[in-house]
């Protein structure tokens, strides 16, 4: 199967709303020392993928829910790797016993970009928008907001802190509709 | 078959190098068939953690086999994991299901798989395992063990064993900070 051709086919209109660019991304996701990219995209996250599919350095590992993720971020941390986890709010609410479980019982950290689905529409009746502040509260990962383009080095600042102190490092990356 | 005979010959046919992830009701009964610094019992987990953390794991560390112990109510949680795995690419990974149609753990109620006679081998070739096979009695598992991870990977075996929460260590487990620090400690050496 040509995949160009479907992508090309069913390419979703330009994003006004969307922070990273894929170049952008992978070249932050390089200078932390990502090794792998464990996914599940968004109409957002997923405008990245043939760049993340491109970068030589990275690895896309394309999970099935995202309960995976974090237990297949914690195989490869303690294998010695780096991986980074990217999903929707939504499969973070999915994923939260698994998160729960490697971030608070094994006390590996783990690094991730959270998109936040409908954060930017205040006037949204999206209940993963509702839920999202007080989810992430109740995780105490200590998340930082990209809620416009002049937040972006929050991601790189963020997450290299937390590498260099064996903390959890999520960012929050406010979405259109997703 | 009885559960924990079928974990001493797995015990008995495993490489020296080989990492082994348990979780649940595995993670209780392996330690009695083996103490071996590349287990890794995985308690507490998350139902349906320990294929995404082996196969982790296995991608880190393709040198090494990696041997994922797990009980069918923890697939049946996660039943994509199957998918994932295949989808990574990855070969040096073993899955071993425990088949005992309960959720021992928790007293032994039933999983869904019991009622609908899930073929789980099926499931895995279906998914792209190399290879997949079941056995049912101890004998042809004793006789075909150490062939069967002789195969091409990734693989899939399911044994049909007996429920065994009455051979449940007393004791504490080892706690998973000093198995994490174990683990890390020979890998990197």
């Amino acid at each position: 199967m040509d995949r160009s051709k479907i992508t090309e086919m069913n390419a979703p209109p330009a994003n006004p709303t969307l922070m990273f660019t894929g170049q952008e991304v992978v070249a932050t996701l390089v200078e932390l020392g990502v090794t792998h990219v464990i996914w599940i995209p968004d109409s957002a996250t997923g405008l990245w993928e043939a760049d993340l599919e491109a970068a030589p350095s990275l690895e896309l590992l394309r999970v099935c829910r995202e309960g995976e993720a974090w237990p297949l971020a914690a195989g490869l941390a303690l294998g010695g790797k780096n991986p980074f986890v990217v999903m929707q709010t939504t499969g973070l609410f999915e994923s939260g016993d698994a998160l729960r479980n490697i971030v608070f019982d094994l006390q590996i950290p783990v690094f991730g970009l959270i998109g936040v689905r409908n954060w930017l529409y205040p006037d949204s009746p999206d209940t993963a928008r509702r839920f999202t502040q007080p989810i992430m509260d109740a995780w105490q990962l200590g998340a930082v907001w990209i809620e416009s383009p002049d937040d972006k080095p929050r991601l790189l600042e963020h997450v290299k802190k937390a590498m260099a102190t064996d903390q959890p490092g999520i960012v929050l990356m406010a979405e259109g509709k997703g | 078959m009885p559960t924990v005979s079928a974990l001493q010959i797995l015990a008995d046919v495993r490489d020296e190098s080989t990492l082994v992830v348990t979780n649940q009701g595995s993670a209780r009964l392996w330690p009695l068939v083996s103490k071996h610094p590349c287990d890794f019992n995985f308690n507490p987990s998350t139902m349906g953690g320990a294929i995404p953390l082996g196969l982790g794991l296995a991608l880190a560390q393709p040198q090494r086999e990696v041997l994922v112990i797990s009980g069918d109510g923890s697939l049946l949680m996660s039943l994509g994991s199957l998918v994932t795995v295949i989808a990574s690419g990855v070969q040096n990974l073993t899955i071993v299901l425990l088949d005992n149609e309960i959720y021992e753990v928790t007293g032994g109620q039933a999983v869904p798989g019991a009622a609908a006679g899930v073929d789980y081998p099926g499931l895995a070739t279906a998914a792209g395992f190399a290879s997949a096979a079941q056995f049912a009695t101890l004998e042809a598992w004793r006789e075909g063990a150490a062939a069967v991870l002789q195969q091409s990977g990734p693989r899939f075996v399911a044994l049909r064993v007996d429920a065994a929460r009455d051979a449940y260590p007393k004791s504490p487990a080892e706690p998973i900070q000093e198995q994490i620090l174990r683990l890390r400690s020979g890998l990197s050496s």
